[in-house]
């Protein structure tokens, strides 16, 4: 009955203490449930606290270190084989350790590219809708539809498309010919419902090339997206694809593209910026590393993440990227590269500060790290207007 | 059709800070604002917002651990 009253006046009881919602959202709830009092409620929140408060990192902790053991030690439990079915329908999708090194290299061209694309409300229902839009996107090569052969005597290429298939994809004869004409930028001729391209020079070379300009033209479609295979998720349709463009699958009518994703991480951070990409990375390292039934937290792989898209772009976790950039010349030599790395800073005159942890192991002084971070100061100033 | 990319599911809500509101928050954390992770200017939500370098964007992500956090990039 006063259900709505309670919920405001639990909400009140939280003003004082610096909760996240997540956590707060689960003790009114609970609170609810045993509809306590006021008093029994302030009891408990402020013991909440103090468990919470003893929960959190502590300042100085190394929590990199800790993060890169989480990840580490099951890491080397992974399975070393980089191919699997993953239960999406029969497309190959790289899995375990290869795809978790992909996420962490940011490599720009994964080996296996996939992207989910979900449909507007309008396409999801029906099957043939849904096919519909696969057509526009999957990649039609002229070989799928038509059959191409070279006529040496006369110095022509001939077209001839099947019917059937033409039809099935959706296509006239007039847009294949339009399309080979833009391709080979020459004078294509109907004739009897086959297409002849004329070459003028007699050059056996030039009728060569552009018969396979004209074979590797893709006459509907997307270029990247190899395969398109539509599935049922609940009461809508989904498609799946073997390749990836995001850019030009979310400007095909029917997608809905903001729920359409892929699972190329570069990708999102071109298009969707480096907010979402950091939001991938994390989706595609859980996933992977759940999939091979690991169980790390995300606090681990959010921690990454965050040290991949700091300064606003993707950098990889290794000596191209975050390991590499790190202002010490010790530490870096300690990573990997050794020679190069104290060759090169010898010859630009490089001077270590010593501010780190890696380098004044090295040297042997105490550690910047938990109680060894903690200094007398007499007033600690930074940021702001002098 | 115009493509509002902060629409997508993996985009957080990005807001674009007044110069005061920006000023408050560096004094609550005590840092200077070239201390904060960085968003570049040509970011396509950046962009959207019309985010300009020396900017600060408030970013509202959906934490799995907290629910909801608070992050800000400092426009580059």
């Amino acid at each position: 009955m006063n259900m709505s009253e309670d919920k405001v006046r639990y909400e009140e009881l939280f003003k004082d203490y610096n909760f996240p919602e997540k956590i707060k959202g689960e003790i009114i709830r609970e609170l609810e449930r045993i509809n306590a009092d006021e008093r029994l409620a302030k009891k408990v929140i402020e013991r909440c606290y103090n468990v919470y408060l003893k929960n959190l990192m502590e300042p100085g902790e190394a929590t990199g270190i800790v993060a890169a053991q989480s990840i580490g030690e099951p890491g080397t439990q992974m399975t070393m084989r980089t191919f699997h079915y993953a239960g999406v329908a029969e497309i190959n999708v790289t899995l375990g350790l290869p795809r978790l090194i992909e996420i962490l290299d940011v490599r720009k061209n994964p080996s296996t590219p996939m992207m989910t694309i979900r449909l507007t409300e309008e396409y999801a229902k029906s099957r043939e809708k849904a096919r519909e839009v696969a057509n526009r996107i999957e990649a039609t090569h002229i070989i799928d539809v038509a059959e191409i052969i070279t006529d040496l005597r006369n110095m022509r290429i001939i077209v001839s498309p099947d019917e059937k298939a033409l039809e099935r994809k959706d296509l006239k004869l007039q847009d294949l010919k339009k399309k080979i004409e833009k391709a080979v930028k020459m004078d294509v001729v109907e004739e009897d419902g086959k297409l002849i391209i004329q070459i003028e020079e007699p050059s056996y070379k030039t009728l060569m090339d552009v018969f396979e300009k004209v074979k590797k033209l893709v006459v509907a479609g997307i270029k990247e997206i190899k395969r398109v295979i539509i599935r049922k998720e609940g009461d809508e349709y989904v498609l799946y694809t073997e390749g990836s463009n995001l850019k030009k699958v979310m400007r095909v009518k029917g997608v809905d593209f903001t729920r359409t994703v892929t699972n190329n991480i570069y990708e999102i951070y071109e298009v969707l910026g480096i907010e979402a990409a950091r939001n991938a990375i994390i989706n595609e390292a859980m996933s992977t590393l759940e999939e091979q039934g690991l169980e790390v937290d995300v606090r681990h792989i959010m921690l990454v993440a965050d040290a991949m898209t700091a300064d606003g772009e993707l950098k990889q976790i290794g000596r191209h990227g975050v390991a590499g950039e790190k202002q010490s010349i010790l530490a870096r030599a300690a990573f990997e590269m050794t020679v190069n790395n104290l060759l090169d800073a010898a010859v630009r005159g490089e001077v270590d500060m010593l501010n780190g942890i890696t380098e004044n192991i090295i040297v042997g002084q105490p550690i910047k790290l938990g109680t060894g971070d903690v200094e007398l100061v007499a007033k600690f100033f930074t940021g702001g207007e002098k | 059709m115009k493509f509002r990319m902060q629409d997508h599911i993996l985009v957080p809500k990005h807001e674009l800070l007044k110069k005061k509101e920006a000023e408050e928050i560096l004094n609550v954390l005590g840092i200077a604002k070239e201390d904060l992770p960085k968003i570049k200017a040509e970011d396509p939500i950046a962009k959207e917002i019309g985010a300009k370098p020396g900017d600060i964007v408030r970013i509202i992500r959906d934490s799995p651990t907290a629910g909801k956090s608070i992050v800000y990039r400092l426009v580059i």
